[in-house]
């Protein structure tokens, strides 16, 4: 049963009248908050988001699936994203990938582009590579939910520090 | 320099210059000038979103002459030399500029459309075989134009969903898809129903209807239409018949008083599709589905194929000659106030004219339609499901049509109405006319492409036309005088009704005077006060303006409105 | 800088000139508006408010400011784009994406130094009389976005936002929108279409420029993070003064995020044109690695074009024509358009000679098809032909005829495109295959000339799966 918490309606109500021009443009936010909630984005979520902004869901549909930001599917309790590119992959992400998913026993072989999470046995740690997260010098950079952590070396560090 | 109009600028084009009015969009004055550019995306009746790219031009303009050089001279027809820049425009979003110049067949811009071509080939199935679109597919044909002949394309293709039911009469493979959103914007902007939508993103984005809806309103088949590939498809005419087989006949449609213009597609005497044709003053480039799809009965088991003649309470198949002998036979012992004639709103000018005549001859006083009243659509579906009741008051002289309907009514129940003759109509079901009080009549005559309740109870059935297999004219709602043009021959023994009556006034022992359509037309012409002056080789495809009648087309209006605002070319 | 302490082993390099980055890594600095007003916060707010707006805008101009998000078009023109006759109501929004690869500087603005930029956007808004205003924040950024959501809070406790700020009449809101992980939305019509909650599709431009036709198709100015801080301290510097930083035409300073393989990666506020490519990499980046040697640099972030380490470049026109190595290329924007590349967002990105170009090319290639929008045809299928034709590259599985391929699809693309990332994701490929032929070629293999190197492809082409 899909259920938005009245505080959680709230918060979204009050972010909805930061565009006074069009409520459409509250769907991004909306988006945010009930990702942060749910921890991704279920079909009732992109109906919800429609009903409260008056929209078609389809128009919601379109953009859940334009943005990597946006999950349709549970992630783990910590989601990590790695970056992948240039000055990351330079930097070693690729490595780090491989030692985070072998510490996290996290097997990615089923990723494809429309499954790009992959998700610990214990439901414990996702992972998927994300593009560039803007901290280029100090690779390889990742996040973890919103934690930001760069020059990442040590996988098992980082993943102590969420156990 | 040459004088020119405020409103008007020079623009060249492949060489030569022209002139067109501000605000011309490039692709247009390209077209305007024989110079077709193509493309996929735009689409004059939709907003332009300039995705496909594949109408990309070489354009140039006077060059800036800079602060304290000399200005650029003019050429002897007094244009200014013109400066091409290294970058493709694309025609259907940029309007035309004064002394600008654009060639459409550059090396430039050549080398852009080849290299569109390949992209877009890059991730099609190249099913072509066994893919509907075959023979108006705009990918194949600008292949022919404008492609390389052959693909450095060596990857895996992007796998897509195919064979999707996006609704109850449109089918979707999105591997074909070129994602050019004319669909999204069809629904979005002219359907008022947004259920499609792009999903994904880059290489991958699909088409999609969202889970659980359906693309299911009524002017669905429309993306069909505008669907420059075979992505989507339509339900009824997949894998019917291949299009090249096919004969094109342009006509109106009868299911209502808007009278789309249309296509019929036929082979042999079939038809297997009905598409719209653009009209800027009917129905703009669309139909409803509900009109479009409404022809399958017209081969159907329940045709009438032969003269049919009452005997004993039963019907036996007869010659027309007969039939029309028995009909004249049972007339001649009438007087005029004994007979009735009822017509059809769904017959052309020159049918209710001889109708008119027929009355005459009959000295009959009592003569109607068949109201057929409905609710307007909001868009292209007209209150008025007659396709023909304009014409039915200017040509029979019908003040309201359908008001004398209860006088016939119960003159029969009184007994001073004996005879009914009806005109490609049915009384019991539309015209309010119970069988019980038909049964009241001596005679009964039902004329009609179909048999129905009340040919059941007609003592002469006469097999007529249906509005596919004749043609004449007919006038629409906003008093538009359009033609309908045979597009197959009736079934059988069928007749076309303006046959039929002439006929039948020939066998009541008068004269029509007419051996064609055309002939009756000019008769219409020289005695009904609208259609003064008027020629049939002057109505032309699009029809011309008749009368006012003060009553607008909702989908039309609202095509006004954003042409002026400069959504769309219009 | 007298009297400023940085965090231990933070301070700014000799050669750097700290403006923008004054306040970053900072000891003692926090993001409060106390601190921020310590120091003369939202002074030049306040005297801008006293000012004529066409007056403000002609400072910008005169101060040569220009763009630091990539375009490097100059801000007081930009401004002056909107239609002098508009009726409609104007919007700013201040383009906080970051997402060019190889560029980090806008983040410690966000993270570190708020109020700057809030007062930034605040004079920008008066100048172009906006009363609305979004900093449009990726999403990658959640911590910054809490951080400017409480300094534009403080900021409106303290009246520099809100109804009638300092009692000018002037009324000004200030939002943050979150992206959502979409380089696409850097492209300001992007950018705006993903504000009004659509897919973030870039706009036809003619007739969709944001200054006549942006957000709600109403006048919209887009600018940079950096870009809007610059504007506080032209107005307390005057337009003159600014422009006597940095060099001609290429005024003040900007910042230059150093990425890839150097010693000491990281940002750098420096003049325009006063540092070469040498003094960055070898003075305030420490040298290349030990035993390294220089084999290329993307200077202007990832989508600028390459220069190869041992290219000798022909700048300047006539008798000002002069010759430059790599090293000696001073880091502004006409110096490195003149080299055939950009300046860009101020991302440079080092690689030595450990580097393999064709995985680099790859790595760049996949970037940008998983970027594309897809919107348009060249992008959305070039993009990811070119990933895939490197993919088989660095797997061994291409021939030398594919590097031909991957050059003409990347100049298919290259400006017939809707947007600029046509040109973006077009430039690496074009630019590796022209400088680093040799070695990509040497990754392929002739025996796979005429190899079927996906079997597949002539499955689909006998077209029986509907």
């Amino acid at each position: 049963m899909f259920t938005v918490p009245q505080d959680l309606e709230a918060e979204i109500d009050e972010r909805i009248t930061h565009y006074p021009v069009s409520k459409r443009s509250a769907v991004l936010p909306v988006l945010h908050h009930l990702q942060q909630h749910f921890g991704y984005l279920s079909e009732e979520a992109v109906e919800w988001t429609a009903a409260k902004l008056g929209l078609e869901p389809i128009k919601v549909l379109e953009v859940v699936t334009f943005y990597p930001g946006f999950r349709q599917e549970a992630p783990g309790k910590y989601h990590i994203r790695v970056c992948r590119t240039l000055s990351c992959a330079m930097a070693g992400s690729h490595e780090l990938m491989d030692s985070l998913c072998e510490k996290a026993g996290i097997d990615r072989s089923g990723v494809t582009h429309h499954h790009p999470i992959a998700v610990s046995p214990d439901g414990k740690f996702s992972i998927e590579f994300a593009e560039c997260l803007a901290s280029c010098g100090f690779g390889p950079v990742c996040m973890v939910n919103d934690d930001f952590h760069e020059a990442v070396t040590d996988a098992e560090g980082l993943l102590k520090q969420y156990s | 320099m040459s004088e020119v109009k405020p409103d008007l600028v020079d623009v060249q084009i492949d060489g030569v210059w022209h002139r067109f009015p501000k605000g011309t969009r490039l692709i247009e004055a390209c077209r305007q000038v024989g110079a077709e550019v193509p493309h996929y995306c735009y689409h004059p009746k939709l907003t332009s979103p300039g995705n496909c790219r594949m109408c990309l031009v070489e354009t140039g303009m006077p060059p800036r002459s800079a602060p304290g050089a000399e200005s650029p001279q003019p050429d002897e027809s007094g244009h200014l030399p013109i400066v091409w820049m290294p970058r493709p425009v694309i025609a259907c979003a940029n309007t035309v500029a004064p002394n600008m110049g654009v060639r459409t067949t550059s090396p430039l811009a050549e080398e852009c459309r080849k290299g569109v071509m390949e992209f877009l080939l890059a991730n099609h199935p190249l099913d072509c075989p066994i893919c509907d679109q075959v023979g108006e597919c705009t990918l194949q044909e600008y292949s022919v134009e404008h492609g390389k002949g052959e693909s450095r394309f060596r990857e895996q293709k992007v796998k897509k969903p195919k064979n999707v039911a996006v609704g109850p009469r449109v089918r979707l493979d999105d591997e074909r898809c070129i994602m050019c959103s004319r669909c999204i914007r069809f629904t979005d902007e002219i359907a008022d129903d947004p259920v499609l939508g792009f999903t994904d993103r880059g290489s991958h984005t699909v088409l999609t209807v969202y889970p659980g809806r359906e693309l299911a309103n009524n002017y669905s088949l429309n993306t069909v239409d505008i669907c420059p590939v075979g992505a989507l498809t339509s339900n009824d005419f997949r894998f019917q018949m291949r299009v090249w087989f096919m004969r094109e006949t342009d006509t109106i449609d009868v299911n209502c008083a808007t009278g789309a213009n249309i296509t019929v597609f036929s082979r042999q005497n079939k038809i297997y599709r009905i598409v719209p044709r653009r009209n800027n003053d009917v129905n703009s480039d669309w139909m409803p589905d509900s009109h479009r799809l409404n022809f399958h009965w017209i081969d159907s088991e329940a045709r009438l194929t032969e003269p049919m003649v009452k005997e004993h309470g039963r019907h036996r198949a007869a010659t027309w000659s007969e039939a029309l002998a028995k009909t004249a036979e049972k007339l001649a012992s009438l007087s005029g106030s004994e007979i009735a004639v009822i017509a059809s709103a769904r017959m052309t000018n020159e049918e209710l004219f001889l109708v008119r005549h027929l009355v005459r001859q009959l000295g009959a006083t009592q003569i109607d339609i068949v109201p057929r009243m409905g609710e307007g659509d909001g868009y292209l579906i007209s209150a008025d499901r007659n396709p023909n009741t304009n014409g039915a008051r200017l040509v029979l002289g019908l003040a309201r049509p359908g008001d004398g309907l209860d006088r016939v009514r119960s003159e029969i129940e009184q007994g001073r109405i004996k005879a009914v003759l009806c005109f490609q109509e049915n009384l019991v079901e539309d015209g309010g006319f119970s069988p019980e009080l038909l049964g009241k009549l001596d005679f009964l005559l039902a004329s009609y492409p179909l048999a129905h309740s009340t040919t059941g109870l007609a003592d002469v059935v006469l097999p007529g036309a249906c509005w596919a297999e004749k043609s004449g004219t007919m006038v629409n709602v906003t008093g538009r005088l359009q033609r309908l043009n045979k597009a197959v021959d009736g079934p059988g023994e069928t007749r076309e009704p303006w046959e039929i009556l002439r006929d039948l006034i020939a066998s009541l022992g008068g004269d029509s005077g007419v051996t064609s359509v055309a002939e009756i037309f000019r008769q219409i012409a020289a005695e009904v006060t609208e259609f003064k002056g008027l020629a049939w080789g002057q109505i032309g495809d699009l029809g011309l303006p008749l009368i006012e009648t003060g009553e607008t087309i909702p989908a039309l209006e609202r095509e006004k409105q954003r042409k002026a605002a400069g959504l769309i070319v219009g | 800088m007298g009297g400023i302490t940085y965090q231990s082993g933070r301070a700014p390099h000799a050669k750097e000139h700290r403006v923008i980055f004054r306040n970053i890594d900072r000891a003692g600095w926090d993001t409060s508006i106390d601190t921020y007003r310590k120091e003369g916060g939202y002074e030049q707010l306040k005297k801008a408010l006293g000012m004529e707006r066409a007056a403000i805008i002609e400072e910008v101009k005169k101060s040569g400011l220009r763009g630091r998000g990539g375009a490097g078009f100059p801000c007081g023109v930009k401004w002056t784009f909107i239609p002098p006759n508009n009726t409609k109501p104007v919007y700013l929004i201040c383009n906080g994406d970051e997402s060019e690869p190889g560029t980090f500087k806008d983040r410690y603005i966000l993270h570190q130094d708020p109020h700057q930029l809030i007062e930034g956007m605040a004079i920008a808004c008066f100048a172009v009389g906006a009363n609305l205003a979004y900093l449009y924040l990726r999403e990658e950024f959640p911590e910054a976005a809490r951080i400017v959501e409480k300094a534009i809070a403080e900021a409106h406790a303290n009246g520099f936002l809100g109804k009638n700020i300092q009692g000018s009449g002037f009324d000004l809101e200030i939002y943050v929108h979150r992206g959502a992980g979409a380089y696409i939305c850097g492209e300001e019509t992007g950018l705006i279409e993903s504000l009004e909650g659509k897919r973030p599709y870039p706009r036809i431009k003619p007739p969709f420029f944001p200054a006549a036709m942006g957000l709600y198709l109403c006048p919209t100015i887009v600018n940079n993070v950096e870009t809007l801080c610059h504007v506080k301290h032209i107005i307390e510097m005057g337009g003159d003064e600014y422009a006597k930083t940095g060099t001609k035409n290429n005024t003040g300073t900007r910042i230059l995020c150093v990425s890839g393989d150097v010693q000491k990666p990281g940002y750098f506020e420096v003049e325009v044109g006063k540092v070469t490519m040498g003094e960055v990499i070898n003075d305030l980046c420490g040298g290349l690695r030990p035993g390294r040697k220089l084999r290329a640099v993307i200077p202007g972030g990832s989508s600028a074009k390459v220069l190869r380490a041992d290219e000798i470049f022909t700048v300047g026109r006539g008798d000002d024509a002069r010759k430059l190595t790599i090293w000696d290329i001073p880091m502004d924007f006409d110096t490195l358009a003149a080299c055939g590349s950009m300046a860009g967002s101020g991302g440079v990105i080092v690689m030595d000679d450990s580097r393999s170009m064709s995985w680099v090319l790859n790595n760049l290639n996949n970037f940008y098809a998983h970027e594309s929008c897809g919107q348009c045809t060249p992008c959305r299928e070039g993009s990811l032909w070119m990933k895939k034709i490197t993919d088989r590259l660095v797997a061994g599985k291409a021939s030398p005829s594919d590097i031909d391929t991957l050059y003409g699809v990347a100049k298919n693309i290259d400006g017939r495109t809707i947007c600029a990332f046509g040109e973006a994701c077009s430039w690496p490929t074009e630019s590796f295959v022209e400088k680093f032929r040799d070695e990509l070629v040497a990754d392929a293999k002739p025996s796979l000339e005429s190899a079927i190197v996906n079997p597949e492809t002539l499955t689909a082409a006998a077209g029986l799966c509907d």
